[in-house]
């Protein structure tokens, strides 16, 4: 159970989320759709620790515990995975040595036993092949020179091998042909259980016919405006964020009067 | 994005493993440099009179001579006349005959080194000549080397073995007023290594070598002479670390290689002589003059180092390319963090024809580090056919350091190919959160990330020194499935 409250958080000053609530339950799937610049990233990784953002106020806990006391990669070993929408690329460190450092580390934190070289490539490569990547990309540096849509195969690859609690996925859809938004949607499905909750944001609702969510949202201006099912999705692909905003405005104005 | 974050300051903060000093009793001349110095250094080493005439020579061309000027350096001038030229651990009249009777306190200086003797012997089939301070004192597999002709033994004791050797090669590749340091060196020089392995003989293991400085306000001025006979083999490394100390100390090294025809010399060095403190008090002056000589047809000299220490470093391994079809090499990572400054690079002169060099360069500054690479690749009028391939990378952490690349470059032959490339990145903030994300520390980000900037040269090390180098780079190398 995820539970954001009153979540506020800015850059170099500036405010980006402004009272953010979410309450993601376990084994709940949960869309965040929103127009550019909402702040989407900008919550993914404030809950995956990145520190160049600041949190001013509120609280997020999982599972009961204050997600946001915890260093970054003691929440990634805790099982939250952040499928980057932009995922970063370094060079000289090949794929292979990266993923099975970081199973490694997940699998030290859950008292399992390390993988050694042998059972490591084992099991990436039937994730691979689950995910259509050539086994190429396990010796090429870590997304250097990967096209878009290898990029974002890799992040789900990695979020297989990871088997997190709570994964959230940054417009992992984008960019994607419709093979490939296939074969991420059928790895994001599959590890769909009870135990496990995800967010996924997107700006199309064609995702969501593939990954069937249990809430959509809509984030703008740096908070949830409006929840519902799936049927708002299909509401927003129809009519824009535009009406949101106009509804919005004319709550801010009821409020004030 | 390019702001140092705390986990990079962290990383770069941690304290100098090494910098123990060990209680030994001292037979030391008193401070200062003068012929009467000189003579008595050669008097307490009991070496020939060509010899001293050699250091006196070399002393009197020194007086003539300036320290080099134009390194990307900067340090208060030296008292030349406030340094020790002779140090030794004081011990039993005789030389130890074997490790039994060597100072336990020196073997546990080593231990904590991580070079145990007996194991290192015994398990890593390497035989070790430590050199600690001025004196060798434990050389090992002497015996088993022996049997191949091959002579592995500190410099004194080759003067007096194989003084033909040593007449016949000293200040052949390196002279003795080549620049400042080296003419200083070859005055007061106290002991270093000699190795000789004989035509058609592929020396069976890996020598190693460390040095290691500990008294207080002594230079350290070794001299290693490697011959290498008509095709034979030799892979040699080097490992120096220091105590740590307010003073400065210097250390001035000559290092010569000759290569014969169809020779090959593999000389790796991991050196982490104490690089100071954070605000730059303290630390190894390391000005040092390494050079190789392929003086036979299809002869081969490599060069491969691994620098981390040092306050200040000044060093350029270079190869002359006499012999027609030889090869040099040069594989370097040089790290500076804190105030460390290093002026390194390579020098690869053809004189043959169809002579082959390489220079590859990984530049990794931190903190407040200054980084230079210097290269100087020379094709003269009769090397037809020469090739070189440079390439210089520089890798910045944090926002405050400094990476300078001067290539100098000087074709007189039209048929050379001369190959540059240079690159410099930084590891970004961004790469980092990425790693700390999938459960990587950001310690463990920075070191594979470095580990893989200087892959290309690891590998050129032997084994066992690749998994030092990595140890002293804090990086996990890597490994089986990359
Ligand atoms: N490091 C930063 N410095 C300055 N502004 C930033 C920074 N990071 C994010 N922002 C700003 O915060 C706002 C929210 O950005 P965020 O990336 O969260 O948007 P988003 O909802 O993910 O948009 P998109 O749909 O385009 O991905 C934007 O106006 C962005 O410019
Ligand atoms: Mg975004």
């Amino acid at each position: 159970m995820l539970d954001i409250r009153n979540l506020h958080a800015s850059v170099d000053g500036k405010p980006i989320l402004r009272g953010l609530d979410l309450h993601v339950g376990t084994g709940e799937v949960h869309a965040i759709m929103g127009p550019n610049g909402s702040g989407k990233s900008t919550l993914a990784q404030v809950l995956a620790g990145r520190d160049s953002f600041t949190v001013d106020d509120g609280s997020v806990s999982w599972d009961g515990v204050d997600l946001l006391a915890m260093p970054t990669e003691e929440r990634a070993r805790a099982g939250l995975f952040l499928a980057f929408q932009y995922p970063v690329e370094i060079p000289g460190v090949s794929n292979a040595y990266f993923l099975k450092a970081a199973v490694n580390a997940v699998r030290r934190h859950r008292g399992e036993p390390e993988y050694d070289a042998m059972d490591f490539l084992k099991r990436v490569k039937a994730e691979m092949k689950a995910v259509d990547m050539r086994e190429e990309f396990l010796y090429r540096s870590v997304n250097e020179g990967f096209s878009g849509g290898e990029k974002k195969r890799n992040e789900v690859l990695q979020m297989a091998l990871l088997e997190p609690r709570l994964a959230v996925l940054d417009e992992t859809d984008s960019g994607l042909d419709i093979d490939a938004l296939r074969t991420v949607a059928d790895g994001v499905n599959r590890l769909r259980s009870p135990e496990r909750s995800m967010i996924v944001i997107t700006h199309y609702q064609r995702l969501l016919d593939y990954i069937v969510p249990d809430q959509v949202h809509v984030l703008s201006h740096g908070r949830i405006v409006r929840s519902g099912g799936r049927e708002l999705a299909h509401e927003l692909e129809e009519r824009g964020y535009g009406w949101i905003d106009e509804a919005q405005a004319t709550l801010a104005q009821g409020a004030a009067s | 994005m390019n702001a140092p974050t705390k986990p990079i300051e962290a990383f770069l903060d941690r304290e100098y493993p090494a910098g123990f000093v060990t209680a030994l009793e001292a037979d030391a001349l008193p401070k200062g440099l003068s012929e009467d110095v000189i003579r008595r250094i050669s008097e307490k080493k009991g070496e020939p009179e060509w010899l001293l005439e050699w250091r006196l020579e070399s002393y009197r061309r020194w007086l003539t001579m300036t320290p080099p000027g134009w390194a990307q350096v900067s340090f208060p001038p030296i008292d030349y006349q406030d340094i020790v030229y002779y140090s030794a651990p004081r011990r039993k009249a005789d030389a130890p005959k074997s490790l039994d009777e060597v100072d336990p306190e020196l073997l546990r200086t080593y231990e904590k080194l991580g070079v145990p003797l007996h194991e290192r012997a015994r398990l890593a089939g390497v035989a070790v000549d430590a050199v600690f301070d001025s004196v060798s004192v434990a050389t090992t597999f002497k015996k088993q080397l022996g049997e191949h002709g091959i002579v592995f033994c500190s410099f004194s004791e080759a003067v007096k073995e194989h003084p033909e050797l040593v007449r016949q090669y000293l200040g052949t590749v390196v002279p003795q007023g080549d620049n400042f340091y080296a003419a200083l060196n070859s005055a007061v020089f106290s002991d270093g290594s000699f190795v000789y392995i004989p035509k058609g003989v592929r020396c069976p293991m890996d020598l190693s070598t460390y040095f290691r400085i500990n008294a207080r306000d002594t230079g350290q001025f070794e001299r290693t002479l490697i011959i290498a006979d008509e095709g034979a083999t030799v892979s040699y490394l080097e490992g120096c670390t220091a105590p740590m100390r307010d003073e400065n100390q210097l250390h001035a090294a000559v290092v010569e290689l000759v290569a014969l025809e169809g020779a090959h010399i593999k000389y790796s060095t991991v050196q982490n002589w104490y690089p100071g403190d954070k605000d730059g008090k303290g630390g190894i002056y390391n000005f040092v003059t390494k050079r190789g000589d392929c003086r036979g047809a299809r002869s081969h000299i490599s060069w491969t180092q691994v620098e981390t220490g040092s306050a200040i470093t000044w060093k350029y391994p270079s190869v002359l390319l006499r012999g027609d079809d030889s090869v040099g090499e040069f594989y370097s990572v040089a790290l500076t963090n804190h105030r460390q400054q290093a002026d390194t690079g390579s020098k690869m002169i053809h004189f043959g024809r169809n002579t082959k060099s390489t220079i590859i360069s990984k530049g990794i500054s931190a903190g407040h580090g200054s980084n230079t690479f210097r290269g100087l690749v020379k094709v003269t009028p009769k090397a037809l056919g020469a090739r070189n391939y440079t390439q210089c990378d520089s890798l910045l952490i944090g926002g405050q350091c400094a990476a300078h690349t001067f290539p100098t470059i000087e074709v007189r032959h039209p048929s050379a190919r001369v190959e540059h490339e240079a690159t410099t990145s930084r590891i970004g903030e961004d790469q980092l959160f990425y790693a700390m994300q999938r459960g990587l520390t950001a310690e463990d980000a920075v070191s594979m990330i470095v580990s893989g900037f200087c892959k290309e040269v690891f590998k050129e090390l032997p084994m066992e020194f690749a998994v030092e180098a990595q140890k002293l780079l804090g990086v996990s190398l890597e490994g089986s499935v990359g």
